[in-house]
């Protein structure tokens, strides 16, 4: 019987995915790439080439970087599916879609996951409140829609993508009343000692330094090692208030972009049941991956920073290595000649990772950040507090599966996204156990929410081959 | 570790059975591999019913329901019980002869729980039905609770009582010594001289060690929830022709299950769903009420059941030991009779027979 699966199905079309397209066409692999967004370039690149903004420069060098990878991508041979959600994943290779109203489902030999990274929750007093976003989000709103919010803007929290935003938001003429910064002294002094091995890769520093000149230049007010953090306002945002250098501060905005880092996105690869690792180091979860990116499920890769946060190019150059790997299970090429097209990309991605774990120190989140104090939402979308998972805990409740029993977080339609780092810490915390042994949400489908009508016009598929 | 009994089990059953026996002054450890309530008890449909039930289970499932509508009292919580009444649906004129067939074959029996009505009362119960159900059976004191909660509940109320709890204990073999059993787990030793096994999916290989072997199988039914929506359904509703199993919480979400099986995997204590199935109960339950065409499905989920060849538990005495009792096989409608199983066990520990008639539960049925 002929075999009609896709060799391979991708899912996502960011740094990782498109990479791993254009190599899987170069080795002339019957490709599906399946993307939720209506153009290539995942949250990074995200509209790529088709920015609405007049003069996408301001995005800086990196974004326009995307539009090589998007060209690539554009002319390789390959079914691209933009505008499709996936909701279901199995480990022999069925994956489960959604598009425009209708589901169905394509089966492929191997899948590569990626599906990058997402904002770590900031927990906050507050932090529900109208008015509060994260700055992914407000980075999203200029590179698809060239708008910045009206008003006077503070941003707050910690990590790299903190300065990019307020960086581009300047450039696009935003009203940026304050730069409020969590990272401790302790960070610094933490993160020193990793500073030589990330001149290695000093371009990374040197766009840092360039961020925080442009802060200057304009003469917004930066706040460092600040503590404290909370939204006041009753309906909306009214202000941000914190306290630094034993003195309370109050600035009053419009908006608030908090973040804090991101984190591999791992909602597919823990609803296919692969072993997970608690990442002391970048503090989240990450799929064990073996030196190509496949999980401990035979079928199933990883590549970008679904599988450990390493940035865009790392993430390209793992959707390359990937490829590789598949394509030798394949018979298309023997190892020897893998191995011989992957040395040069492995010389390259460890450069680059030269700079993690000075930045996973420098920006390691605050133990507030992880562990809020009992007033503060986790779950959002249940209204579930930090204190109502510690009485939960001291009720007997062992693990994040066990909350849901006791009092619904992770259970709304975020699907666990928002809260389940902060669950499974505070239990952690509340238990004194290492959090890898507290465990995360079980993750059960559908991974993206589907219509009931949706689900009642899937097909299954017919005697799935293995 | 010494008790008077080791309950193997700490679903609704074990919990039930450790509180009773509690109650009525008898020590119990109960042995869990998991944690209480984690597989079928805890994450069930908590459809609390007698509409629908075989015959030989009516008596027992009349009898549970005084529990159910006292549970405040029994346990001084009420497990989230809402008495919302069950509905069942007659999609045409066929259907609707069985139910009318149906109810009366109870009335010969005795019991009035289950009612016929017709189209017009069944719009106004249940408002959202699609115009093609031409009637239905109602049993207006049943309802649902919520599972966790109740099993939850009745183990603190055990605590209460006495019994104590191992979690994360797998029993790895049971060893007769004289009178007594020495329960061998993965981390404890256990001496008891009555043994109750309310294992559940599980119970077959302890009823095997037991030399009773039954032919018990493992099933896994599937149940899926929405996002919330404003209030549109208060009974539970089933269908006559297809299995359905509907249901809106207070919080407005929606439970969708209805007969359609994943893949249960009882070593590794993990289910695979299958989305054909899935799919297909969503097809049912879109077809009788049209109003939840739009409303997204959030999660999708799987209990692990065991299941008899004929439908109904094994509940009662070993064919082979004196003091030794079995409560499983509840074949996916256990939750509701789970108050009065562990009653029944702990009539049967104390005094060697119980009120109510369990003969057609005898595991000698499957044994020559």
């Amino acid at each position: 019987m002929e075999d009609k699966r896709y060799d391979l199905a991708i899912i996502g079309a960011g740094p990782a995915g498109m990479a791993a397209a254009s190599s899987a066409a170069g080795f002339g692999l019957r490709c599906l790439v399946i993307d939720e967004q209506p153009r290539p370039g995942g949250q990074i690149y995200r509209d790529t080439g088709h920015s609405p903004l007049a003069n996408p420069d301001l995005l800086g060098p990196d974004y326009r970087e995307g539009e090589v990878l998007a060209a690539e991508f554009g002319k390789a041979q390959m079914e691209y599916l933009s505008g499709a959600a996936v909701w279901h994943v199995d480990a022999d290779g069925v994956v489960g879609l959604s598009r425009e109203g209708r589901a169905w489902s394509v089966a492929a030999r191997y899948i590569l996951v990626a599906t990058g990274a997402m904002e770590r929750p900031c927990p906050i007093p507050g932090w529900t409140l109208p008015g509060v976003m994260t700055a992914g989000a407000g980075q999203i709103l200029l590179k698809t829609s060239a708008m910045i919010p009206d008003g006077p803007i503070v941003l707050a929290g910690s990590g790299p993508l903190l300065f990019l935003v307020a960086w581009q938001y300047l450039n696009a003429g935003a009203e940026i009343v304050g730069f409020v910064e969590t990272t401790s002294r302790a960070n610094y002094l933490s993160a020193l000692p990793f500073l030589p091995k990330a001149l290695g890769a000093a371009e990374y520093l040197f766009k840092g330094l360039g961020y925080m000149k442009a802060l200057r230049k304009a003469r917004v007010p930066v706040f460092k090692g600040v503590a404290d953090l909370r939204v006041e306002g009753d309906s909306k945002l009214e202000a941000i208030s914190f306290s630094v250098g034993g003195k309370n501060k109050r600035i009053g905005c419009d908006t608030l972009l908090l973040h804090q880092g991101v984190v591999p996105n791992v909602q597919i690869t823990r609803a296919l049941g692969c072993e997970h690792i608690w990442d002391i180091r970048q503090v989240c979860w990450r799929p064990r991956l073996d030196d190509w990116g496949r999980t401990d499920s035979e079928k199933i890769y990883v590549a970008g920073d679904g599988g450990g946060i390493g940035g865009a190019a790392v993430a390209q150059i793992q959707g390359r290595l990937a490829t590789l790997e598949i394509a030798r299970h394949l018979n298309i090429i023997e190892t020897a000649e893998r191995d011989r097209l992957a040395a040069p990309h492995r010389v390259a991605m460890a450069r680059h990772l030269r700079i993690r774990p000075f930045l996973d120190l420098l920006y390691r989140p605050t133990e507030v950040m992880r562990c809020p104090s009992d007033e503060t939402i986790v779950c959002r979308c249940e209204e579930v507090t930090a204190g109502d998972i510690r009485s939960m805990v001291r009720m007997g409740c062992l693990g994040p599966n066990q909350t849901k029993s006791f009092g619904r977080p992770g259970m709304g339609p975020c699907q666990g996204r928002l809260c389940g780092l902060t669950v499974s810490e505070v239990i952690a915390a509340e238990r004194g156990l290492p959090t890898a042994e507290v465990g995360y949400y079980r993750i059960r489908p559908p991974i993206k929410p589907i219509t009931l009508g949706e689900l009642a016009a899937f097909d299954a598929p017919e005697g799935k081959q293995k | 570790m010494h008790a008077d009994a080791v309950v193997i089990g700490a679903g609704i059953h074990g919990c039930s059975a450790a509180l009773h026996l509690g109650r009525a002054g008898i020590s119990s450890i109960v042995l869990e591999q998991a944690y209480p309530g984690r597989h079928a008890s805890g994450v069930n449909a908590g459809g609390v019913r007698r509409l629908g039930r075989h015959p030989a289970e009516i008596p027992l499932s009349v009898a549970a329901m005084g529990f159910w509508l006292n549970m405040e009292d029994f346990l001084g919580q009420d497990c989230g019980f809402r008495r919302t009444g069950q509905v069942k649906v007659a999609e045409d004129e066929s259907e609707m002869e069985r139910l009318r067939q149906r109810v009366a074959q109870l009335r010969s029996l005795g019991f009035t729980h289950e009612e016929i009505i017709d189209q017009d009362e069944l719009k106004h119960l249940v408002p959202a039905v699609s115009g093609h159900c031409v009637g239905a059976i109602v049993c207006r004191d049943d309802g649902y609770a919520l599972p966790f909660q109740t099993v939850t509940a009745f183990r603190k109320g055990a605590e209460a009582a006495g019994a104590q709890f191992k979690a994360g204990c797998r029993v790895d073999k049971l060893v007769r010594r004289g009178s007594i059993w020495q329960v061998q787990t993965s981390r404890l030793m256990i001496e008891a001289p009555i043994l109750v096994n309310c294992s559940g999916a599980w119970a077959g290989g302890i009823a095997e060690q037991l030399d009773e072997p039954v032919p018990v199988s493992v099933e896994a039914p599937m149940l899926m929830i929405s996002e919330r929506v404003a209030p549109f359904c208060n009974p539970v509703v089933g269908a006559t022709g297809r299995p359905l199993s509907f249901k809106q919480f207070e919080n407005g979400t929606v439970l969708i299950g209805g007969g359609h099986r994943g893949q249960a995997d009882p070593a590794r204590q993990e289910t695979q769903l299958d989305m054909g199935g899935l799919a297909f109960s969503a097809r049912t339950a879109q077809e009788i009420f049209p109003c939840m065409r739009n409303v997204r499905v959030l999660r999708c989920w799987a209990g692990i059941e065991a299941v008899m060849p004929d439908g109904i538990p094994v509940i009662g005495p070993s064919a082979k030991f004196p003091d030794t009792f079995h409560a499983f096989g509840f074949s996916a409608h256990g939750f509701q009779l789970g108050p009065i199983t562990g009653q029944i066990i702990a009539h049967l520990a104390v005094q060697s027979e119980t009120s109510l008639p369990i003969e057609a539960f005898s595991i000698g049925r499957f044994l020559e």
